[in-house]
């Protein structure tokens, strides 16, 4: 007699990629904000890699020309070509906002899991400090900062770390807190019976845990730079030669723009200032809800 | 409230404030460069004295101002000025001192401030209430989207895009100042006051579209909270009309914490009016500041910048003495 076979039941485990695709789909702020931020990577991209570098730069092209074919966002009265100019400050604003918003996060890790985990004065400290800063406006020292420094010493690194200085304490926070609940975790203490030492549980336990926490605050850490480096370029505090958004605005302002009917000159930088803007914030709020389940929308 | 919470909170804020007063008095002079010699230096470029009396134009202002003394005295002195709300001379426009720009700016943009808060502070918790109110109309629940989906877009880029479209092309509002050119100020005058409120209202939709977003997006996150909660629940099983309960059980719950957003937010909400009103050329704060930083009036970005972290601070102190009267909960502890 044969034996029925039964077959096998398979359950097919769908690939990661749809897996995300599918998450992608309910959670729409996330892709939306991915899919602007691939835009501006590629537009970034292609254009370094094509582009003559030289024109986004003071006296390269001819000034004052309207958009057209020869120069697709114009030409301002400095005479760079907006689009270069557009291409080079994209990096250069990504650069200030990734730098920044890494050291800022790593800061605030550092300091956050120090201040949770080992607790007693380290952590009155860490968190005093946290809470006498955190009512000054950032914005107001990065200020300071920015005018205290020599004109000529005004790069994107200074920018980004002028930024940092006063940007670690609210990751510095997220991580406390999160580390304070998960440190009274049953799988924490299973770990510490079991022997672990203080860096293999930090490491092997509650990191991983962290990790979207982490995530959604560097992400959060590098809108803010991003946003702070944007005023201060603004207010004519940034390295004044390059073509970062806030300084042209800023040159554009200088110059009257709109009484003087070179409209294009402002609207491309505030153009691309508020797709990038837009991109993280979205995929801040994105990373939010999948850090943070309470947040996710009845749907 | 007792008595000794009051008294530890006062303290909080003297040591923000000593902080914040330590932070501008040490980073300036940490940096090698000399405000003084740096507006003098500029002077003699533009001619009017030779390069050679630089060096004796510089230590007679360093003496003036106690700028040569020890760096603990200056120190001290800087402190004293301080509590004395004394925050120097304008090096631009001596002898005016920098507390008097300040106090000429400062009704301008209170006025601004205070406006555009209110305003999208109502709009933005309305919004927020609404869209994550399961029984309100679907057309009323979308109006939050846009606000949004735009949250992440600060003021002064609301405010170029504002001076294009509507100024500029549609010409429906000026393209910046606080008054017409050629206007005699006059605050008798109705036209005069109609023409300053015409070159407000560009900055002012800048500062509330650029925060409406903000608000909705916490206020309903808040909402789906209260939702939940049994009070809300037994509201309903009382047979409470659905407008009762919005109002008395749903939004007044749910706007407690974000009283204690506005708090944390007042900072972020004084820097971005500033920034816009040196955008539109107003003559608030922002303009003060915008041309001191044009002019290298370094007295002045000090000043400004010390004097609004100063107002930061006791604002958001005097929020939390607030606070009480809003939940009694808080009250009777």
């Amino acid at each position: 007699m044969t034996a029925a076979t039964l077959a096998e039941p398979r359950f097919s485990q769908p690939s990661r990629l749809t897996l995300l695709l599918r998450y992608l789909r309910r959670n729409k702020s996330l892709a939306v904000g991915l899919l602007i931020l691939l835009g501006l990577i590629i537009f970034t991209t292609h254009g370094l890699l094509t582009a003559d570098l030289d024109n986004a730069y003071p006296l390269s092209v001819k000034t004052k020309q309207p958009p057209g074919l020869e120069f697709p966002f114009g030409t301002d009265y400095f005479g760079r070509d907006l689009y270069v100019a557009m291409v080079v400050g994209l990096w250069q604003t990504a650069l200030i906002g990734v730098l920044a918003g890494a050291l800022g996060t790593l800061i605030g890790v550092v300091l956050g899991f120090t201040s949770a985990y080992f607790g007693g004065w380290i952590d009155a400290a860490i968190k005093s400090l946290c809470q006498i800063l955190t009512p000054i406006p950032a914005f107001l020292i990065q200020v300071i900062i920015a005018s205290s420094l020599d004109k000529r010493d005004v790069t994107i690194f200074t920018m980004a770390f002028v930024v940092v200085l006063l940007a670690w304490m609210g990751p510095t926070l997220v991580v406390r807190a999160q580390v304070l609940t998960m440190k009274e975790r049953q799988f924490v203490a299973v770990a510490k019976l079991s022997g672990m030492g203080d860096l293999g549980i930090i490491f092997g336990e509650i990191m991983p845990n962290l990790l979207p926490f982490i995530a959604a605050a560097f992400v959060d850490q590098v809108f803010k730079a991003v946003f702070a480096s944007f005023y201060l370029a603004v207010l004519g505090l940034g390295p004044l030669r390059e073509p970062l958004m806030g300084n042209i605005i800023w040159a554009a302002q200088g110059q009257s723009a709109f009484f003087n009917n070179w409209w294009w000159w402002p609207l491309a930088p505030a153009a691309a200032m508020v797709l990038i803007l837009s991109s993280l914030a979205l995929i801040n709020m994105g990373l939010d809800e999948l850090a943070n389940p309470r947040v996710r929308r009845t749907e | 409230m007792s008595i000794q919470l009051v008294i530890r909170r006062v303290l909080f804020l003297i040591l923000v404030v000593w902080s914040a007063s330590t932070i501008t008095f040490f980073i300036p002079r940490l940096s090698s460069k000399n405000p003084v010699r740096e507006r003098f230096a500029e002077l003699a470029r533009l001619g009017g004295f030779s390069p050679q009396d630089l060096e004796t134009i510089v230590a007679s202002y360093n003496k003036q101002f106690g700028l040569d003394n020890p760096l603990g005295q200056q120190y001290l002195d800087y402190l004293m000025a301080i509590a004395r709300l004394d925050l120097g001379v304008s090096l631009n426009k001596f002898p005016k001192t920098v507390i008097d720009l300040i106090m000429d700016s400062l009704p301008w943009t209170i006025t601004l401030l205070l406006v555009t808060t209110i305003l999208s502070f109502i709009i933005g918790n309305l919004l927020g209430a609404i869209a994550a109110w399961p029984r309100a109309p679907q057309w009323m629940r979308t109006l939050a989207t846009p606000f949004i989906l735009f949250q992440g877009i600060p003021p002064v880029l609301m405010g170029v895009l504002l001076l294009f479209f509507v100024a500029f092309r549609l010409k429906l509002a000026p393209l910046g100042g606080a008054y017409s050119t050629g206007v005699i100020p006059d605050w008798s005058s109705v036209e005069f006051v109609l023409d300053v409120a015409r070159h407000q209202i560009l900055p002012a939709l800048a500062l509330i579209l650029g925060s409406v977003g903000g608000w909705v997006l916490s206020m309903r996150g808040m909402g789906v909270t209260v939702q939940g909660e049994d009070y809300v629940v037994f509201a309903e099983h009382k047979g409470l009309g659905g407008a009762a309960i919005f109002r008395d059980y749903y939004l007044r719950n749910a706007l407690l914490p974000q009283v204690t957003g506005l708090a944390l937010a007042l900072g972020t909400v004084i820097t971005s009016a500033i920034v816009v009103e040196s955008m539109f050329a107003l003559p608030g704060l922002g303009r003060v500041l915008d041309a001191a930083i044009r002019a290298n009036d370094f007295f002045v970005i000090y000043g400004v910048v010390l004097f609004v972290t100063i107002a930061v601070a006791t604002l958001m102190v005097l929020v939390e003495f607030l606070y009480p009267l809003l939940d009694p909960r808080v009250r009777h502890e």
